[in-house]
């Protein structure tokens, strides 16, 4: 509950920006109000932290993530933003600046900017490259200033095209925290042309992520996108809110073995997870009546029918880890192939349990909440994000690729691992273009690599310039913030590094 | 004697950016007709030796499948790959003969110390040869290697014009084979070959060596910049 100390912080305290305030006084007031009723077994579940509302906030008014339809309203204007049809890119990309103002969302900045490529390609006929080249600077800076948040997303399609080559190209030069990217990757359609582009652009800023656009059409649809920190969701959708389960704060909630925690605490607390997010989504939807007054749902650009929730876990490793412990059994995750087994059963028990909860307004995922490895926030101490293997303890790529990608068909609304290479893939990106190739091909959904040596840190999903982190206490960047604390609790700078070499300098002996 | 379709293993690396184009599964064989003073890894020179492991090519293949969808070919590496070239046949021949492996490139990586015949032998299954050309003076290759090179240059030349060669490459020691007129002569030697040559220099580290090589200084970011003005 909020009291007049936080109030008075929050207007004091030096280090924020006007908006940063203005966002963070308007999520006290929230949580003046009492947090949508649940039974006791879950607000003591909840203050314990081993279920987690993400601090949402107490009345949820605006759906957590959404994605509006930008393609629909570039073509038929809108009425409430008193706007014509786009006519050529000028009108286009001004339109788009308007719509990302307008657009709610749990940060207060949209975490979803469209899919800018496929966009704009309508737009570009007869505009030559000096001038697209101009026009998207000014387009990008524009994101970047006006919505400075690492979650604000956008994604590429998987045909390279004039768009997406001048982006990747801007990328390179201009090194923002903001848009963060994803490149849709499909087997056929997307060039190795295209991947070297990418890659190229990773090893200068750390983006784009790469994401298997078969599984996720597969799953999802044809109108999908990732974003936020790699939350995959429907185009004209998103999801109500997202609730999470610690894992190893489940394990250790109960005394046991392996066939108790599957048989009792599991379910127990897979419920009041459940619990949790039903709540959430009932005062969204039927207290704060977002869907009767939003304009985006009045125009068609936000369908309830296309929105479900997130049901999240993390902390996957330890849970395993210490179930292992208890039953007297070697092997970690990431290390050993029954560590490794362990983790499977778990998230396909959770996944198989998710798929039978009925939840309520979720009919984009026909009556069910999507399954989320959650990728972690600043406040995790300890406990390592979705299925993911512990920071600095990973194996050798190969070894790590097998771990993480068995678990990656069962999250349709997103996964993701953050893989560290050093500069020896500078000198072969085809090597990394083949990863990235094998890693779909071997079932991964969603993945992103970090260059240890550029000047960018792959949080959990989201980038923040370590130039950035020397400048605290005050950023530009809300997102900076909360990447601060990762660093200094989580160590996510610590990231084994993968250096893939040859033995020719260390050669050891049998394979 | 080795039996058939067996080799010794010095080691196996499931990917590796270092051996040739995209990310390779390298097979490094034991044993090699060199004995270069700046080798990098001398315990692979001796055959015959208890710390390598004898495998099959059935073996070699099950250990490569898993490594398949993540990569774009194998590298032969050694040792000296052409010292056991019977089961270099034999495992390429394989590779290039099944479907599940029809994605791969097959490359060595060789000391270049081989005659015509086993070229001739080889050239059918691989797709790509990583040469070493350790010094392109006679006397300064049989200081460095204990041997002459010109079975080397008769390598590089028989390769090339059969569109196998796909790099050679220069370990330079400062001191040893670096001088500008060694490097230019070089150059000149390798474009007259094939005017588009492709040329990568290896510079030299003193880690691995043996105690002889130890002393030798590292090639400087000075050196590596005078190497690329000469070479590129």
């Amino acid at each position: 509950m909020t009291s007049l100390e936080n109030i008075r912080d929050m207007v004091t305290d030096p280090k924020y920006t006007y908006r940063q305030r203005v966002a963070g006084l308007a999520n006290l007031a929230e949580n003046l109000l009492d947090p949508p009723a649940v039974r006791k077994q879950c607000s003591d579940a909840l203050s314990n932290r081993i279920i987690c509302d993400m601090y949402e906030g107490n009345a949820p008014y605006r759906p957590r993530y959404l994605l509006p339809d930008y393609k629909k309203v570039l073509v038929n204007g809108s009425a409430f933003l008193e706007l014509p049809p786009a006519k050529d890119l000028d009108d286009a990309l001004a339109f788009l600046l308007i719509m990302y103002s307008a657009t709610p969302s749990i940060t207060g900045y949209p975490v979803y900017f469209g899919d800018l490529d496929t966009l704009l390609l309508p737009y570009i006929e007869g505009v030559i490259d000096e001038d697209l080249y101009a026009k998207l600077k000014r387009f990008w800076i524009s994101l970047d200033r006006m919505f400075p948040d690492a979650f604000a997303h956008t994604n590429l399609s998987p045909v390279y095209n004039r768009v997406s080559k001048m982006i990747f190209k801007l990328e390179r030069e201009l090194l923002q925290v903001v848009p963060n990217i994803s490149l849709k990757v499909d087997p056929v359609l997307t060039s190795d042309e295209y991947i070297l582009d990418a890659v190229k652009t990773v090893f200068a800023c750390g983006k784009p992520h790469f994401i298997n656009d078969v599984m996720m059409q597969s799953d999802l649809g044809p109108d999908y996108a990732a974003v936020s920190c790699y939350n995959s969701l429907k185009i004209g959708g998103g999801s109500h809110t997202l609730v999470r389960i610690n894992l190893k704060a489940t394990v250790e909630a109960a005394d046991g073995d392996i066939e108790a925690f599957f048989e009792t605490t599991l379910p127990y607390y897979l419920d009041l997870t459940a619990e949790l997010m039903e709540s959430r989504i009932l005062y969204l939807v039927e207290e704060s009546h977002f869907f009767e007054s939003s304009w985006l749902v009045n125009e068609g650009l936000l369908d309830i029918d296309k929105f479900s929730a997130m049901f999240g876990l993390f902390g996957l490793a330890e849970a395993v880890n210490i179930l292992m412990a208890r039953e007297g059994i070697d092997g970690t995750y990431g290390h050993s192939p029954a560590a490794d087994d362990l983790g499977y059963r778990i998230t396909s028990f959770i996944a198989a349990w998710v798929a039978e909860r009925k939840m309520p307004y979720c009919k984009g995922n026909n009556g069910h909440a999507f399954l989320h490895s959650q990728s972690g926030i600043d406040l995790d101490i300890g406990v390592t994000a979705g299925t993911r293997i512990p920071i600095g303890t990973e194996p050798p790529l190969i070894a790590h690729l097998k771990t993480v990608a068995r678990h990656h068909h069962l999250f349709n609304s997103g996964i993701s691992d953050v893989l560290s290479f050093d500069d020896t893939a500078v000198q072969n990106p085809q090597a990394v273009v083949d990863v990235i190739r094998g890693a779909f091909k071997s079932g991964m959904r969603d993945f992103t690599f970090n260059l240890d040596s550029n000047d960018f840190i792959r949080i959990t999903g989201y980038l923040v310039r370590k130039s950035d982190l020397a400048k605290l206490p005050s950023a530009r960047h809300s997102s900076t913030y909360l990447g601060a604390g990762s660093v200094a609790d989580s160590h996510v700078d610590q990231r084994s590094v993968k250096r893939v070499t040859s033995a020719e300098s260390s050669p050891s002996a049998g394979s | 004697m080795l039996k058939a379709h067996q080799a010794q293993v010095a080691s196996l690396i499931p990917f590796s950016w270092v051996d040739g184009p995209g990310n390779r599964f390298v097979i490094f064989l034991q044993g090699c007709n060199f004995n270069c003073l700046a080798c990098h890894n001398p315990q692979t020179i001796p055959l015959n030796t208890p710390r390598a492991n004898e495998m099959s090519v059935p073996e070699v293949l099950e250990e490569i499948r898993a490594s398949m969808p993540y990569i774009s070919g194998i590298t032969v590496s050694g040792g000296e790959a052409t010292v056991q070239h019977e089961f270099v046949v034999d495992l390429f021949k394989e590779i290039k003969k099944r479907p599940e492996f029809s994605s791969l490139t097959t490359f060595i990586d060789s000391n270049g110390n081989a005659p015509k015949e086993v070229w001739e032998l080889l050239a059918p299954y691989t797709d790509g040869v990583m040469l070493d050309l350790k010094a392109l003076d006679d006397a300064s290759h049989i200081a460095l290697t204990g041997s002459s090179n010109a079975v080397v240059l008769e390598s590089i030349k028989y390769l090339d014009s059969i569109g196998k060669l796909f790099e050679v490459r220069l370990l330079l020691v400062p001191g040893h084979n670096d001088s500008d007129d060694e490097l230019i002569k070089t150059a000149v030697w390798l474009k007259g070959v094939n005017p588009d040559m492709k040329i990568k220099i290896n510079a030299f580290k003193q880690h691995g060596v043996r105690a002889t090589a130890r002393d030798w200084p590292e090639v400087s970011d000075e050196d590596l910049t005078r190497y690329h003005s000469h070479l590129d």
